[in-house]
């Protein structure tokens, strides 16, 4: 176990290590390591240029939506009690892809990241709102509030797509399948600051996660205040999702697989599932990412190949490795 | 000790309580089984003593403290839930689900240390499933997992355990077992312990003291012995009853063709 975690925290690194080797222009090895050699001495080579400010923060960026989107992922899951769950239940992704949506096709003084990162939100929050009843959150009426936002949200960009533009349809639509083509520093700290925070309170309250997926009655007669927690759960990943949704697009499915994976290899106690996801999911997107951008001669969404990538092997897994990773 | 004063319970919009006026008192030490036929009150009273249901009216002390009064640390400081079986959504081991009874002893931020680790090992050592320190909880036995469950509740070290139907899917064999070391533990550690059950034969045997429930009030409280008669629990199942005696011990039967007239 020891050696197996050991290996998942450190492949994020590995993978980031190998994607600075590849991409559009070609740089040999040598290249490569010369430039990381010279780094801090501020040479202003091409080469340089491209390694450290176009791959890197891409890689960085990538290596982060992944860490947010899949923590998220199990965090939810243990929350609602529900291992179908992904981070975008609620309706942070119908929220965004509506936000980026009215940014691009009418308000173009608005910034798409602020636009995505505010519907987001404010589509969980109404999620929250409407199940709420007799001040507590119930979990079966949060997934069906998540289910009914998503659907509205869905129907305000359908009406958005139908009337607008296009040409600016074809980036809503280009938007909406999850890139990283436009990375750059900026975007890794705005971004990096929400899933950084969004994350590091998770990660310390994740002993907690194990008492609160038993069910509601039990983590209360544990002594665990269960509506408040699952209001700092939920708002925590709310806050990774949408920072990283903001920046990339809508990348599906790494935030439902992730976690089952390593639960698979690790086992379901949220003390290891919460860093080991995510270092997993972080290594997962900048392998998937890495692909995307070296697949085709053009930059291909990369929430095509995570889920290209994620379905056999998860396939794969639940028939004939691992351990079962969720009960029944 | 336990003490239940005027306790009644009514769910919004409904027009009846399920619960109404109930008053009893369980001392310090002392094994007491709620008994009732199904619809009585019996959880509905449970969930209000363990905090989950606030009462309409009335009150529940745990140890002269008012319960409602606490927060959920403090009340799962003092008292330990032994719920029905149930299946968590993800195969935690045996390990990991005895070691959440120690969530009220562990700060917000901290994971469990070895001190708690050590207190796992002992309660499963106590309850004699250390050989299934590693197994899935979702892959053991009903009656497996009835006794991690009570290893839960021990290294909660509350001195209060209530037990919601700890037989309920047992095997003949295993409700004696269980209950045996409910009673041992009890008696070891010198914990006040409540629970509910169907059976009024396996309460003769294990119990002290014998809260007897209908249709939402108590209809009788008392020594098992005294409590446990034709007429009680006559009138507590519709059923003419009957006794025998054997070994010194006596059991009740439910008299023939007296079922469905």
């Amino acid at each position: 176990m020891r050696i197996k975690s050991a290996i998942i925290m450190s492949s994020p690194f590995m993978a980031a290590g190998m994607a600075l080797f590849w991409g559009a222009y070609d740089l040999s090895p040598p290249q490569v390591l010369d430039v990381l050699r010279t780094m801090f001495s501020g040479a202003n080579t091409p080469e340089a240029a491209i390694i450290l400010d176009i791959r890197l923060p891409r890689i960085i960026l990538a290596g982060m939506a992944g860490m947010a989107l899949s923590v998220s992922g199990a965090t939810l899951q243990a929350v609602l009690r529900n291992p179908l769950v992904d981070p975008f239940i609620l309706g942070i992704s119908a929220g965004s892809a509506f936000g980026c949506a009215i940014a691009i096709g009418f308000l173009s003084w608005l910034p798409l990241q602020v636009a995505a990162f505010v519907f987001g939100g404010l589509a969980v929050l109404l999620a929250c709102l409407m199940a709420r009843s007799g001040g507590e959150i119930s979990r079966l009426s949060l997934v069906l509030s998540g289910v009914i936002v998503s659907a509205f949200f869905t129907a305000l960009l359908s009406i958005v797509k139908f009337v607008v533009d296009p040409l600016k349809l074809q980036s809503i639509v280009y938007w909406l399948m999850g890139s990283f083509a436009l990375a750059d520093w900026h975007q890794v700290k705005t971004a990096g600051i929400g899933i950084l925070l969004g994350c590091f309170p998770v990660y310390l309250l994740r002993w907690r996660l194990n008492v609160i997926s038993m069910g509601d009655d039990e983590a209360r007669s544990l002594g665990v205040n269960v509506s408040r927690k699952r209001i700092i759960f939920i708002a925590c990943s709310t806050l990774a999702v949408t920072s990283a949704v903001s920046v990339s697009g809508i990348i599906g499915w790494i935030g439902l697989i992730a976690p089952h994976l390593i639960r698979m290899i690790a086992g379901p106690d949220h003390r290891r599932l919460i860093p080991l996801s995510m270092a997993g999911g972080a290594a997962f997107m900048i392998c998937a990412d890495t692909v995307a951008r070296n697949l085709a001669g053009l930059d291909v969404p990369v929430g095509i190949i995570t889920a290209l990538a994620g379905a056999p092997f998860f396939i794969y897994l639940m028939k004939w490795g691992g351990r079962e990773s969720w009960g029944q | 000790m336990i003490c239940v004063e005027n306790l009644t319970f009514q769910h919004p919009h409904a027009t009846a309580p399920v619960v109404e006026d109930v008053t009893f008192r369980l001392e310090q030490g002392r094994l007491a089984v709620l008994l009732g036929p199904n619809g009585s009150g019996k959880t509905t009273l449970f969930k209000c003593i363990a905090g989950l249901w606030k009462a309409s009216a009335g009150k529940v002390r745990l140890d002269g403290t008012e319960l409602l009064a606490l927060n959920y640390r403090q009340r799962a400081t003092l008292l330990a839930v032994v719920p029905q079986d149930h299946t968590p959504p993800f195969p935690f081991s045996v390990t990991e689900a005895v070691l959440m009874g120690r969530a009220p002893h562990i700060g917000l931020y901290a994971a469990p240390s070895s001190v708690d680790m050590e207190a796992v090992k002992e309660a499963l050592e106590a309850v004699g499933i250390s050989h299934l320190a590693d197994c899935p909880y979702t892959r053991i036995s009903g009656g497996e997992r009835q006794m991690t469950l009570i290893a839960r509740a021990i290294v909660q070290d509350a001195p209060i355990m209530l037990l919601d139907e700890p037989t309920s899917h047992l095997d003949f064999r295993n409700q004696h077992k269980v209950l045996e070391m409910v009673r041992r533990i009890g008696t070891d550690r010198g914990l006040t312990v409540l629970m509910t059950l169907h059976d009024p034969n396996l309460a003769a045997v294990f119990a002290d003291q014998m809260i007897v429930l209908k249709n939402g009030h108590i209809v009788a409280d008392g020594q098992p012995d005294i409590v446990l008669n034709e007429q009680t629990l006559g009138l507590l199942y519709d059923v003419s009853v009957g006794f025998v005696e054997n070994e010194g011990r006596r059991f009740a039967y439910i008299k023939a063709n007296t079922l469905l007239c």
